[in-house]
C-alpha cells in the first residue's frame, strides 16, 4: 500500500478536482473537433440521434412557445396601451421572440429533455460497462456515440429555435386576434418588419452554440458517470444544471457581442 | 460441437499473453504487485481470487482497457501496452472479452447486438452474410429462437451466452471471460461451463477465466491460478494447486467448500 501523503494535492482536494475536471472537459471538447472530420462518419446513427432530439421534442417545444407567445403578448398589451402603442406589439413580440425568447425557451427546455436523457444514458452504458465493451470490438465510443450526439443537437436545436419562435408568434396572434381583427399575413409582415438579417442570423449562432453546450455537457458528464446507479442520476443532474448554467453565460456574452457589433 | 474436438491442442511452444512484472494501483490503493504469467496457444487458465483482489483488472490490461504503472503485457507478440488507435483496434479484433454482466447494448434487439461488431469492423458485408454469421454464432451458444428479442427480455444466463456469441462473431484466438458463473443457478452455470469448453474446443481460442467459483475453475481451466493480495501465489493443474500446504491457499479452498 502507498502512504498516504497530505502534499499530494496542489491546492486542495476540492480545488484540485475542480481544475482536473476544467481541463478533463477541455480535452472532451478538443476530442470532439478532432474526431468529427475523422472516417468513419456514423450517419444512420447521426439520423437516430436527430430524431430523438428533434422530432421526439417537437410536442414540448411546440406547447412552450404558444404559451410564450400568448402570455407574452397579454402581458406586454395593457403597458403599450397605455402610451397608445398597441399596434407595435406584433414588432414587439416579434422581436422578443426571435432575438431572446426564441433561443433562450427552447435551449433551457432541450437542456432539461436531451441534456438529462444524454447524460442519463451514456451514465447507462459507461456503469453497465457497454461503453467498455464498444471498445474491447475494437469500435471507437466516443466516435459512435458521443460526436453523434453533439452534431445531432447542435444541427435540431437551431432547427427547434425558428420552430419554437414561429409557433409563438403565431400564438401571439392568436391573442391578438381574439382583441381586434387582423389578418395573420400582415401580424407576421408586422412582426418582421424591425427584424434585420443580422438579428435571425445571430438567433441562428446562439441556438448552435446552446445545442452544442447540451450536448458536450450532457455527453462529458454520462460519459464519465461512476459510481453506479447513483452516478447515473448524478450525471444526468449535473448535465441539466450546468448545461442551464452555461446557457446564461452564453446567452449573456452573446448579446454583448451582437451589440458590439451592431455598433461598429 | 462435440464432433470438432479433436480440432483442439495447447502449444506449449507459443504464448499467446506473456506479462513480466505487470504493477498497477489506483490512487493509494496497489492492486497487482508485480505479476508475472504466461497462457499458452489453445489452453484456458482459470484464475481464483477473492473480490477485489485485482482479477478483473488484469484482464481489462490485457484488452488495453487499463494502461498498467509498470511492467510488460505481450499479447500476440505485441506489446498492448504501448499500443493505441488502429494499431490497438486490430489487435483488439483478435480478442474476445465477455463482461461479468454481459454489457448488451440495451437500445438494440439480440440480432443487432450480434451485428453490431461485424458491421462496425468489416464494410461492404451483404446482409445475407450477417444474417448467416449471426445466426452461426447465435446457434453456437443455443439462442437462435432469441435473435428477435431485447437483452431486458432474456434471463441472466442467457445474457451471458449472447454476450459471449457477440464476441464469437469476429472469431477471436483469445477469450477472456469475467466472472462466466456469477450470479447464474448451479444449473445454468454447468450450462456456461460446458460452453466455455466447447468454445475452446470448436474455436481454438486460448481463454483466461476470471472467476471465484471453485467448480467453474476445476471444470474450464487446464491450469488454475489463485490470485491473492495483487499476487499469483500459485499456477498449475488443478490438483497441484489443491494439493498445496500453502496456508492462504488453503484458507481460500476452504473458505469456498464452507460456501
Amino acid at each position: 500500500m502507498k502512504i498516504y501523503s497530505k502534499d499530494k494535492y496542489i491546492f486542495s482536494k476540492g480545488l484540485d478536482d475542480y481544475f482536473s475536471g476544467v481541463y478533463k472537459s477541455y480535452k472532451f471538447t478538443l476530442q470532439f473537433f478532432k474526431e468529427v472530420f475523422k472516417r468513419p462518419f456514423h450517419h444512420r446513427e447521426l439520423v437516430n440521434q436527430s430524431f430523438e432530439v428533434g422530432l421526439k421534442s417537437l410536442a414540448l417545444i411546440s406547447l412552450t412557445g404558444f404559451i410564450v407567445g400568448i402570455v407574452f403578448t397579454k402581458q406586454s398589451r395593457p403597458s403599450l396601451e397605455e402610451f397608445g402603442a398597441a399596434s407595435w406589439l406584433p414588432s414587439l413580440i416579434g422581436i422578443a421572440l426571435v432575438k431572446a425568447m426564441g433561443p433562450l425557451v427552447t435551449g433551457l427546455i432541450c437542456a432539461g429533455k436531451i441534456g438529462s436523457s444524454i447524460g442519463a444514458e451514456l451514465g447507462s452504458m459507461r456503469v453497465t460497462e457497454q461503453i467498455d465493451a464498444m471498445e474491447v470490438s475494437a469500435i471507437n465510443p466516443f466516435k459512435y456515440l458521443v460526436v453523434t450526439r453533439i452534431l445531432a443537437t447542435s444541427i435540431m436545436i437551431p432547427v427547434l429555435t425558428l420552430y419554437c419562435t414561429c409557433v409563438g408568434l403565431y400564438g401571439s396572434y392568436l391573442n391578438v386576434h381574439s382583441v381586434e381583427t387582423s389578418s395573420i399575413v400582415a401580424y407576421y409582415q408586422n412582426a418582421f418588419s424591425t427584424i434585420r438579417f443580422l438579428d435571425i442570423f445571430v438567433s441562428v449562432i446562439k441556438s448552435v452554440v446552446f445545442g452544442f453546450t447540451i450536448g458536450v455537457v450532457g455527453c462529458y458528464k454520462g460519459f464519465n458517470a461512476s459510481q453506479g446507479t447513483r452516478g447515473v442520476g448524478k450525471a444526468a443532474n449535473q448535465a441539466v444544471v450546468l448545461s442551464m448554467f452555461l446557457i446564461f453565460v452564453e446567452e449573456y456574452v452573446i448579446v454583448q457581442v451582437s451589440n458590439w457589433i451592431q455598433y461598429f | 460441437m462435440d464432433k470438432q474436438k479433436t480440432k483442439h491442442t495447447i502449444n506449449k511452444d507459443e504464448s499467446v499473453i506473456l506479462i513480466n512484472g505487470l504493477y498497477m494501483s489506483f490512487d493509494d490503493l496497489e492492486v497487482l504487485k508485480g505479476i508475472d504469467f504466461n497462457l499458452f496457444k489453445g489452453e484456458n487458465v482459470a484464475i481464483l481470487g477473492r473480490s477485489g483482489s485485482g482479477k478483473s483488472v488484469l484482464i481489462k490490461i490485457i484488452v488495453g482497457l487499463l494502461k498498467p504503472d509498470r511492467g510488460e503485457v505481450i499479447v500476440l507478440n505485441q506489446h498492448i501496452d504501448k499500443l493505441g488507435g488502429k494499431k490497438l483496434d486490430a489487435l483488439r479484433l483478435h480478442i474476445g472479452f465477455s463482461f461479468q454482466n454481459s454489457a448488451l447494448y440495451d437500445s438494440m434487439n439480440v440480432y443487432q447486438n450480434l451485428a453490431f461488431p461485424l458491421t462496425m469492423n468489416i464494410k461492404h458485408l451483404r446482409k445475407n452474410e450477417i444474417r448467416s454469421a449471426v445466426e452461426e454464432v447465435a446457434e453456437a451458444v443455443g439462442l437462435k429462437d432469441k435473435l428477435k428479442q431485447m437483452p431486458s427480455d432474456l434471463s441472466g444466463g442467457q445474457r451471458k451466452r449472447i454476450g459471449i456469441a457477440r464476441t464469437l462473431i469476429m472469431k477471436p484466438e483469445i477469450m477472456l471471460y469475467d466472472e462466466p458463473t456469477s450470479g447464474l443457478d448451479p444449473i445454468t452455470s454447468a450450462e456456461i461451463i460446458e460452453l466455455i469448453n466447447e468454445v475452446q474446443q470448436e474455436f481454438n481460442t486460448s481463454s483466461i477465466i476470471i472467476t471465484h467459483d471453485l467448480t467453474c475453475a476445476k471444470n474450464t481451466g487446464n491450469r488454475i491460478s489463485i490470485l491473492l493480495d495483487g499476487k499469483f501465489l500459485k499456477i498449475g493443474s488443478f490438483n497441484e494447486v489443491f494439493d498445496t500446504n500453502d496456508e492462504e491457499v488453503r484458507g481460500f479452498f476452504n473458505y469456498n467448500f464452507i460456501q
